[in-house]
Order: C-alpha cells, then structure tokens, then sequence
C-alpha cells in the first residue's frame, strides 16, 4: 500500500515500521490499523461464540462450566460490540472520509494515532481478566447489577477497559465530527455529502453523547463496590433498575452507532451496482437523523419487564414502533434504487443485498418485540438472540464486508479474487441463516437466552444452529485468504474500479498516494458525485 | 388474519412456509403457546397477528428485491433509468406504514392495559428469586416453602456426568417442590429476589416479570385449565442460571384446598419437611453417631449446598468460598451453624429448609470431607441450642 505512483506528492509512507504504525498520523495508516485490530478481534470474539454453541450442540454439559460459559457469552458480545463492530466503521471512516470529502486527513491526526493506539491496551486488559482468579466477567455485556458485583478482579480491570474504550471512541468521533464540519472541498455542501459521510456525521454525534453515560453508569458500579455508595443497591435507598435505565440511555443508542455507518455502506453500493442514482437522497438524511433523533426516547424497551408503570410502557412502545417508519424509508428507497436499474452482482453488491433482506427480516422481529406485552413473552429468550444476530451479523457485519470488497481494489490497489469473494459471500449467506433462523423458533417454543444446557425439547433446533455456526465461522477463513491475496498482489485496479462508481474517492489513483488532496478538489455541481444522474 | 395466513402460505416464502407447516413440526416446538390464561391467549393472539403482518410485509419487499434482481440486471441488456426522486412516493411510504403501525398499537394497548391490572385477587403468591431456587410464601394461608431443581436433572447436569438428559422427565424443568395454584381464581404474583435478578417466567401464563431484590412486583394469572406448567428464571443470575426451574401445578379448587390442608399438617407434625416453626422437641433430642451424620449430610450437601460450594467444596471464589481447607469452616461450630440458619451476604437464610439433624448433619460433613478433619460431630441439640 505504497504510493509509489504518484510522484507528484511530496511525502511517500515513512521507511521504518515503527515510524510509520507506531508513530503514524496518517487517516489511510490508521483506518488500517483500526481495520486490521477489528478483524483480527472479529476472531477472538468467533472463538468464544463457537465455545457456546459447541456447548449448546447437545442437552447436557460436555465441555465448560456453566461460569465459564457465562463469561464466554458475556466476553463475545463485548469484544464483538467494543473491538470489532465499532472499530471496523472507525476504520473505514478513517480511510474513506477524507477522501470522500476531498480533505487532505483528519482533522486531528494525532489524536487520531491516539484513539487507535489505545485500543490494544484496553484488549490486552480485557482479555487478561480471563486470568485473574475468578476468571473474567461474567454477568452479561450490559452488567446488571447486583450480580455484576459478584465478579472477581476482573470487575475493576473490565470497568478500566471499558473506560479507556470509551475514550478512544469519543475522541474518534470528535474527530469524525471535526474532519466532516470543517475540511470538506469546496462546493462540497453538507446535502452534497456522500451518504457514508452523513450517517458517521450523525453516528459520530451519538457517541459522543452516549459514551460518557456508560462511562457515569460503570463508574457509580465501581464506586458502589469500593467506595460505600449505594446508586443501585436497595439497602441503601438506591435502585438496581437504575443502572438498567442508565445503561440503556447508552445502550440503544450504540446500537444505532453500529448500524448507521452501514446505511451509508449501503447506499453508496446499491447504486454504484445498480449504475443509478441513490433514490430519495434527501429522504435517506432524514430518516438517519430521526432514527439517532428516536434512538434517544426508546431505551426502555429493553426492560419491559422490569416492572414500569403502564404510562411508562406504552410510551416506549409507541416511540420504539415509530422507529419503524423511517427504517423503511431506508429500506424502499434502496429497492427503489435497485428498481429498474441495470445491476451486475460482484461481491460489495451481494453482500448489499443481502444486508438489505436479512437486515430487514431482523427489522421485522425487531417490530414484534416492541409490542410491549408480546415482549413478557419474547423478552431474554432466544427470539431476541436471534433478532439482535440479524441486525448485528447480517446487518452491521455483512456491510463491513461488503464495504471490504467495495473499497479494497481502492485501498491495495489490487482486484481481489472475485471468486473467492462469491464463495465468502454464498458460503456466509446460506450458514448464517442455518445459524440464527431457528434462534427464532427457540426463544418462541420457550428457551432463555444465556443458558449453558437447556431441556431436551430444545435439541434439534440448537443442533442446526451449531452447525450453522460452526459453518459460518470456518467461512470466514475465506474473508483471510481474500484480503491477504489482495494485499500481496493481483489485476491492477483502475482509479474508478466499478464502472458505476461516482465520488471523489474514485478520482485518486488505485492506491491513492499517502498524502492525496493536499489541494481541495473544486465541487462545481453535483454532477459525479454519489447520488447524482450518470 | 384468515386472509392474510392463506396469503402467506400461498407464497409459500420464509417464515410464512416454516408456520404454516406447523402440524409437522409441532413436537419441535416452533411457536409461542397458546398458554391457559385469559391473557396467555390475547398475548397469543397479538403475536400471531404482528407475525403475520410481518410475513406480509417481508414477503411483498422480497418479493419486489427478486423481481428487480431478476429483471433489472444488465446481463439482460437493459439501460439503466435515472429517476432518483419522488414526493408522492416518500409520502406514500412514510404513511402507509404509520397506518399499520397504528393496526398493531390498539391491540397492543387493550392486552398491556389488562395485563397491567392486578387488583380484586383471590389468592396472593409472594415468589423470591435466591441464586439458584425460588421461594413460594402463601400470603393468607401461612405456607411457605423453597423449590428448587430435582436431583435427578442435578446429577444428570453436572459437568461431563455422562448421563443422558434425554433420560430423565423433564429434564431441566422439574423441582423438588412445586407451586400450587387453583384454577379460575385471579392469583396476583408478588415478585421480589434476595441477592441479584431474577425473572419470573412459565410460558403458559402469558407473561414474564423481573425478580428484584429490594423491589416488588406484581403480575397476575387466572389458570383456565388443571394442569402441570413448566418454565425457568428468565434473566441471568449467576453461574447457576440455568438451573432453577418454576414448576406450577394448577388443580380443582377443591384439591387446592386439600394441598393447603396437608402443607399445614406436615408443618405441624413432620419435621422432615420444609417448616418455619422449629421441629417437635422429641424428634431433636435424639443423638446421631458419626457415620449418621455424614451420609445425611452427604445427601444435604448435594441438595442444598453443592450449587455453589461445588460438590468437592472448592467453591467459585470470591462470591462462593472455598469450604475444603477453610479455617473458617474447621473453626468453632457455633459459627458454621450461624451462617447456615442465618444466612450471610448472597448465602441464603437455611434456617427455614433445613430441620436441626440436618443441619447437624451438614455441619457435620463440611467440618470432615474435602481434607477437612475436626473429627467432632455436632448433635441437632446444639443446632436447637442455636436458632
């Protein structure tokens, strides 16, 4: 990923590796970095969840202790949520910000080199409480107390990660939002912005008002432990369902932050693949700003069963079914996109599509939990495993793989193997539906969620959904060998790279130079930009 | 609904075709129950109604996502349109949409509202969660008792015991002691926990409600059928989560009162069973010798003890200590018999489950297994001296 063809920039990439990873400060570096850390942290959080279905394959406990297996699901959604998800979009908005936008990097570069550099230490710290007596935390990602205060040392260890998580996050997003406000090309007005640069505007807005409640949140746990207060213990006139309240003011908000980014992922690749403009642009910025706008009044739809007041419920009811409504305004114009256009389907377009369907059948169920009195029934079994899987997987993952395959001929400046890359995707698609399709009837036939051994009733289904699992976790060893092929060499990428591709990032060269729009590019009209008629 | 099901399963697509296929299917266990509630059913019915909408609505998008990848592509030569905007459309759908959800959000209101009201009931049930068993108090009627996992899914459950849960009957889903209810009698649930969360949960009647310590809450039932009702702690609650069932058997008012008139008799007169009031002197006085004491005290361990201490007393430090080796454990029984009857921190109060030669017994045993070697025995006399 040299620059070597373009000698018209100054600087090339610095000559000794510690110079150029340790000490980098250059948006394309650090959307590496970041993308690699996710990938590699996309595995360990893989690991653990085939450590739980192989549990789960058969009635019976066969391999872990139920505490084990605790902290195994407890560790996957942390490290999915923490090290993979958010750093993949942080990555790619590294990368591809800047160079949508026509700026020369980030605003704030070395800070930039901070909020990545921390993330390691904050892992190396997490993953180290597997060690500590006691093992790691074991109480479920979201950390209820008072069970989260039965923990060992990993209680203050897991509470420092998350703390410095926290920070490299919000200081990612400060910088998103700078870079976005203030160095965009000239002409290049906000309703111009490509689509992935106006979700992570918004995304990055909602991380930095929900990161520091967490952080509130985790900081009172510590301090009802340590130091003698009593926020969420009733003994001391505090309230355990505070903390709930607390959390999940953080809580779905940060699910929105790891779906919106895929909405802008999305809508560049649908019409660069359909060789038509985005349909309903200035729709799609709407229903973005009023899904963050509702992602702040529903949070209590994830404790329906807590005991609200009927008031209460039928509030977060009401405001958690409208989020609907602007879903699928996304979800129409996408189609409407794809609507008599003439679509070719390579791999950034299959797995497009693909997010589209699968995300919406998770959007579907994701209806059906908000009706409160449904949801005694749904609520922590595995029909909400299964509909937070068809968001997360088939939703934010599947658009970090589509996004991979959309931008790494850009990035390495190498085709990757088109093949292979339709092998990843019919392999992923067809497994991760054997995986989390039957989740459904589990959780609905009557199995909770974060249970190690389960009745026998519950056999095949959870015997099919290992299996698909298992699948789906070899089938991303084919995701490796693609970016790794890619990287080390193949067809020569045009600048463009897909005849259909409209946008500043397709005027650099395939790689772009290390340093690329030192001068602004000029944006006279709208005309070749994402979204504009061909 | 009838329209919409012959639709869906005439599409024959996703979820539509796996329902409607359901006869085939049912011994998997594939739906929500019916449940034997008046609220069980409504709940029933507004999920099979939101279902089906939602197998309309995906149908109709994926169908129209496969027509225009079938049709729209360019292997098939055709140019691409360049229309990119439409008001009347965007309004269309941001309307209809707002309709169907208003379709769903009445039924949704009248079933929260019912649910919502606990008043006029004829029997009051305060539940506990403990890590990892309930306790059931009998409000009016002075019955109290713990119910937890039976020792057969226990054995079978315990990790690598290389038994066949597909052996034991209702595996995972029996216990010791079960509630019993009477059919068409409103019965209002008092939900409260002892140490963390816990969630009150039998599919059959229509609901689940959080157990929080310091908190109550309420929820009510009214069984329409006799019948046994299975379910399980529905939110995580330690190592053992998955391991304390709810086992709720519903029966004939008359045998209810029955039940009630036997649980108040073995109160009175059996010390073996669970009881609060201490035990008939009599029965106490007697001394146990040594090997009396282990084996009964083997057996309580088992039962009430080895969820957390683990069967070889090395315990899940630090929320569970390590008996084998403890100084605390081999120091003097006065104590070991204090927290055994009175419980400490997440350590449940056992005072109420266990009669004196039990706890004697178990004192006992914990004092002289796992390397532990007192060599005295403690006598249910001194456990009698102690409450």
């Amino acid at each position: 990923m040299t620059a070597a063809t373009h000698d018209e920039h100054h600087a090339g990439p610095p000559s000794s590796f510690l110079d150029r990873w340790l000490f980098t400060t250059n948006h394309k570096d650090i959307g590496t970095l970041y993308l690699l850390f996710a990938l590699l942290m996309f595995f360990v959080g893989g690991a653990m969840a085939m450590v739980i279905r192989a549990e789960l394959f058969q009635p019976g406990m066969q391999l872990v202790d139920p505490y084990f297996f605790n902290q195994m699901t407890t560790m996957h959604a942390l490290v999915m949520i923490f090290g993979a998800v958010m750093p993949a979009f942080v990555g790619l908005a590294n990368w591809m910000i800047p160079i949508q936008i026509g700026a020369p990097d980030m605003a704030l570069p070395r800070m930039n080199n901070w909020s990545f550099w921390i993330l390691p230490f904050a892992f190396a710290i997490m993953l180290a409480t597997f060690l500590m007596p006691g093992g790691a935390l074991a109480g479920g990602w979201t950390m209820y107390p008072p069970l989260m205060l039965q923990h060992g040392m990993a209680f203050p260890f897991a509470i420092f990660a998350i703390h410095l998580l926290g920070i490299s996050s919000i200081m990612g997003a400060i910088n998103v939002v700078a870079t976005i406000l203030n160095m965009r090309a000239p002409g290049m007005t906000l309703m111009k912005m490509p689509l992935f640069v106006w979700t992570w505007l918004i995304t990055a807005y909602l991380i930095i008002a929900v990161m520091p409640v967490l952080a509130g949140a985790i900081t009172m746990l510590l301090t009802d432990q340590y130091f003698g207060t009593s926020f969420f213990s009733a003994a001391g006139g505090g309230d355990p369902v505070m903390y709930q309240h607390i959390f999940w003011f953080f809580g779905h908000p940060e699910v929105y932050i790891m779906i919106l980014p895929a909405f802008g992922i999305v809508s560049a690749i649908i019409p660069t693949f359909a060789r038509k403009p985005l349909f309903g642009y200035s729709s799609m910025v709407y229903a973005v700003a009023s899904i963050a706008f509702l992602s702040f009044i529903v949070w209590a739809h994830h404790m329906f069963t807590v005991g609200m007041p009927l008031a209460g419920e039928l509030f977060f009811m009401y405001a958690t079914m409208l989020i609907a409504v602007p879903t699928g305004v996304k979800v129409f114009n996408w189609i409407a996109t794809m609507w008599r256009g003439a679509m070719t389907f390579e791999t950034p377009m299959l797995f497009a599509i693909g997010f589209v369907i699968l995300f919406t059948i998770g959007g579907l169920s994701g209806i059906m939990l908000a009706i409160a009195p449904a949801d005694y029934q749904y609520h922590d079994t595995y029909f909400v495993v299964a509909h937070f899987h068809y968001v997360l997987v088939t939703g934010a993952v599947f658009s970090l793989f589509a996004a991979a395959y959309y931008w790494l001929p850009k990035w390495t400046g190498h085709m990757y193997d088109e093949r292979l890359g339709k092998w990843h995707f019919w392999l992923s698609v067809i497994t991760v539906n054997v995986l989390f399709f039957p989740q459904h009837f589990l959780g609905l036939a009557g199995m909770p969620r974060r249970i190690p051994d389960y009745a026998v009733q519950f056999t095949e289904f959870n015997m099919i959904s290992s299996i698909g699992g298992f699948a789906f976790g070899l089938s991303q060893l084919i995701f490796v060998w693609v970016v790794i092929k890619c990287i080390r060499g193949g067809e020569k990428a045009t600048d463009q790279v897909w005849e259909g591709a409209r946008g500043l990032e397709w005027t650099l060269s395939s790689p772009p130079p290390y340093h690329s729009f030192t001068t602004p590019p000029k944006i006279e009209s709208s005309a070749g930009l994402e979204g504009s008629p061909r | 609904m009838k329209v919409t099901k012959r639709l869906g399963a005439r599409l024959g697509l996703g979820l539509g075709l796996l329902l409607a296929a359901g006869p085939a299917a049912a011994s998997w266990g594939m739906n929500l129950t019916r449940g034997v509630t008046s609220l069980s059913q409504s709940v029933y019915d507004l999920h099979m109604l939101v279902l089906w909408i939602c197998v309309v609505i995906g149908t109709v998008v994926f169908g129209l996502i496969l027509w225009s990848v079938i049709h729209h592509r360019k292997s098939r030569g055709v140019t691409a349109a360049q229309f990119h905007h439409s008001t009347a459309v965007e309004i269309a759908w941001t309307v209809v949409p707002m309709l169907i959800l208003i379709a769903m959000a009445i039924p949704a209101t009248r079933v929260l509202v019912a649910m919502h009201d606990t008043g006029d009931a004829d029997v009051t049930i305060k539940v506990t969660g403990y890590q990892w068993m309930w306790e059931y108090e009998y409000i009016d009627e002075d019955i109290q008792f713990f119910s937890r996992l039976d020792r057969e899914s226990d054995r079978v459950r315990q990790l690598r015991s290389g038994l066949d849960p597909r052996e034991v009957e209702n595996y995972l889903l029996n216990v010791d002691k079960p509630l019993v209810v009477p059919v068409n009698q409103k019965i209002r649930f008092l939900l409260t926990a002892n140490d963390v969360i816990h969630s009150f949960w039998v599919p059959d009647l229509g609901w689940k409600r959080d157990a929080i310590p310091g908190f109550i809450n309420e929820a009510w039932a009214e069984i329409q059928e006799p019948g046994i009702y299975r379910g399980q702690c529905a939110e995580l609650c330690g190592r053992d989560h998955a391991f304390m069932p709810i086992v709720v058997i519903a029966k004939s008012q008359e045998d209810y009162e029955a039940w009630i008139a036997e649980q108040r008799a073995e109160a009175n007169g059996v010390p073996e069973v669970a009881a609060e009031e201490a035990p008939v002197e009599e029965a106490v006085a007697a001394d146990m010798d040594m090997d009396d004491l282990m084996q009964r005290g083997e057996d309580v361990y088992g039962a009430q003890c080895a969820a957390c201490h683990q069967a070889d007393g090395r315990g899940n430090p630090p929320m569970f200590p390590t008996l084998a080796g403890s100084d605390f454990v081999v120091g003097p029984a006065e104590d070991v018999i204090d927290i055994v009857l009175n419980g400490q921190g997440a350590m449940p109060p056992l005072g109420g489950v266990l009669d004196d030669a039990d706890v004697a017994s178990v004192v006992t045993y914990i004092r002289n297994a796992f390397g532990n070697e007192t060599g005295d025995v403690v006598q249910p006399a001194d456990v009698q001296a102690a409450r």
